[in-house]
């Protein structure tokens, strides 16, 4: 699903690389947490598998793909087989919650037959029934955060990314996050995790990924977060 | 699904920079009507060279009595009848001679009478005053200096005169202002794409959240990037309309209403030239804005 083969990336006046020499590999299927202080190098882990940064020197393949290979105008392609969450949810505030999962299908061109298929599954799928014609700035946080999965999800994708997804949620909705991220999971969807929650990487006892200063310091299955602030 | 999804983002974008908008339309309208207005010139140009340089003649002027007394040309007395007919004969042996006509003192004098009708310089001559001449119509105009060399100077003519030398300043003075409209029209030309430009960038930035989210999710780059092309297409088509408008306004009021009544003697451009350059403006109008939008979004608009 995913490999990295020594796989180097620095950024120009950065002493630096942000990632140094990592190799590891994604099974499908998988739940990995990726854990590390901030600057060790997650978002430009992240940043690579999405291909919005190209590796310096190394090989990202994602979905069996070489993306040092795959060419610009083939990059939508491949973003459309990847489902993405971040910490500030990217709503678009003038679209209700059934809109802004609409828009994302509407840009990759699905048929709107489709999209009034899709759109109210997807919705139930991640709890949110009943609220589709409710704006993005009426919902909690939490709520938010399960819109912007339902639009990460709505097109069945085979990995999903997200980039501290509960970041900006209290304990307790973000337990419920994880419950839905969880789900998603067991449908198959491999789930990449950026994330700086303990409480909730020695909950759910999966795959932990450490970067520290961009080298892997760690790879564990089962594991727990086992970095101090 | 797609093509009203795009008409909608086009309308907002539109929208929410109402002012970029009109000032791209703005522009795009005048350097357009001033680019028009210079073909449209040029094309008057040419169908007044055509339609003069048909009439134009050299005159070729006999002495008379008074100039014997007062052009050096003429020192020699005024031109005889034996003189006439030698200048005749060899004026219809020259290849580049069409045809010869001669305007008698009495003609001439007629002539000006008639030109001058209204004015108080019509009672300044008297016909004994005008100049016999022999008016040559050329094969092809510019062959001049031919009959130039071959009758000035000789006895019993005054001047050899080119009545194209004074059309063609008048083209050159033409000429001129036309250069100078295009000079202006390339101002204002650079000044809309800088605009457009801008108008672009200044798009791009209201709605990277929404192209963010394009992006993420897979949305292709042409289908990111047509609504803004689209927009500044559409900026650039309204104000090629207007561009229209101008020359159309222009040919109606100020040629055909104004200037055709006061000045009957040229033959002023006839509609058909007109339309076809209406399509021209609206092309580049539409294109170049198109083509701007493009490559400043790919500075813009990272995939």
């Amino acid at each position: 699903m995913i490999r990295f083969d020594s796989v180097t990336k620095s950024y120009p006046k950065q002493n630096r690389p942000a990632l140094n020499d990592v190799s590891l590999d994604v099974e499908r299927g998988e739940f990995v947490f990726l854990v590390g202080s901030s600057g060790s190098g997650k978002s430009t882990f992240l940043r690579l598998i999405l291909r919005e940064e190209r590796a310096s020197t190394g090989q990202v393949h994602v979905l069996g793909k070489d993306l040092a290979r795959l060419s610009n105008w083939k990059v939508p392609q491949m973003r459309r087989q990847l489902g993405t969450v971040f910490q500030d949810f990217r709503l678009l505030a003038n679209k209700t919650v059934a809109e802004n999962v609409a828009f994302a299908l509407e840009v990759i061109g699905k048929s709107r037959v489709q999209i009034r298929k899709t759109v109210p599954e997807v919705l139930d799928l991640v709890g949110l029934g009943g609220k589709e014609e409710r704006m993005p700035g009426e919902l909690s946080g939490g709520e938010q955060q399960r819109v912007a999965i339902a639009r990460a999800f709505a097109n069945r994708p085979m990995l999903l990314i997200a980039d501290e997804p509960t970041g900006n949620l209290d304990p307790q909705t973000s337990v419920g996050i994880m419950k839905l991220l969880d789900r998603i999971n067991r449908t198959g969807t491999t789930v990449v995790m950026a994330t700086h929650d303990q409480q909730i990487v020695d909950q759910m006892r999966k795959r932990v990924i450490e970067l520290e200063r961009g080298r892997l310091v760690r790879d564990q299955s089962r594991g727990v977060y086992g970095y101090q602030h | 699904m797609r093509a009203q999804f795009v008409l909608s983002e086009i309308s907002v974008g539109l929208r929410r920079n109402l002012t970029m908008t009109f000032a791209v339309i703005v522009s795009v309208a005048l350097s357009l009507a001033l680019a028009g207005g210079s073909l449209l010139a040029r094309e008057q140009v040419s169908t007044m060279k055509g339609y003069w340089y048909d009439k134009v003649q050299v005159s070729v002027y006999l002495c008379n009595e008074n100039d014997a007394e007062s052009d050096p040309n003429c020192a020699k007395g005024a031109v005889t009848g034996q003189q006439k007919q030698q200048i005749r004969t060899e004026l219809e042996k020259l290849r580049v001679v069409d045809r010869v006509y001669h305007e008698s003192a009495d003609e001439a004098f007629k002539h000006y009478q008639e030109q001058f009708k209204d004015s108080p310089l019509a009672d300044s001559l008297t016909a004994d005053q005008m100049q016999e001449s022999y008016r040559v119509k050329l094969k092809d105009p510019t062959k001049y200096r031919v009959l130039q060399t071959a009758f000035s100077g000789r006895p019993g003519v005054q001047e050899v005169q080119d009545q194209r030398n004074l059309l063609e300043n008048l083209f050159n003075l033409l000429n001129g202002m036309n250069i100078a409209a295009l000079f202006v029209m390339g101002l204002m030309l650079v000044v809309a794409l800088l605009l457009i430009v801008n108008t672009v960038r200044v798009s791009a930035f209201s709605r990277r959240r929404e192209t963010g989210i394009m992006r993420l999710v897979g949305a292709s780059s042409f289908y990111i990037q047509m609504p803004f092309i689209l927009e500044a297409a559409i900026a650039g088509m309204i104000g090629a309309g207007f561009a229209c408008v101008l020359l159309i306004g222009g040919k109606y009021f100020l040629i055909d209403s104004w200037l055709q009544e006061k000045i009957a003697l040229i033959n002023f451009i006839g509609w058909d030239a007109v339309f076809k350059v209406l399509p021209l403006l609206i092309a580049v109008g539409v294109l170049m804005p198109a083509v701007a939008a493009f490559f400043t979004l790919r500075k813009y608009l990272k995939v």
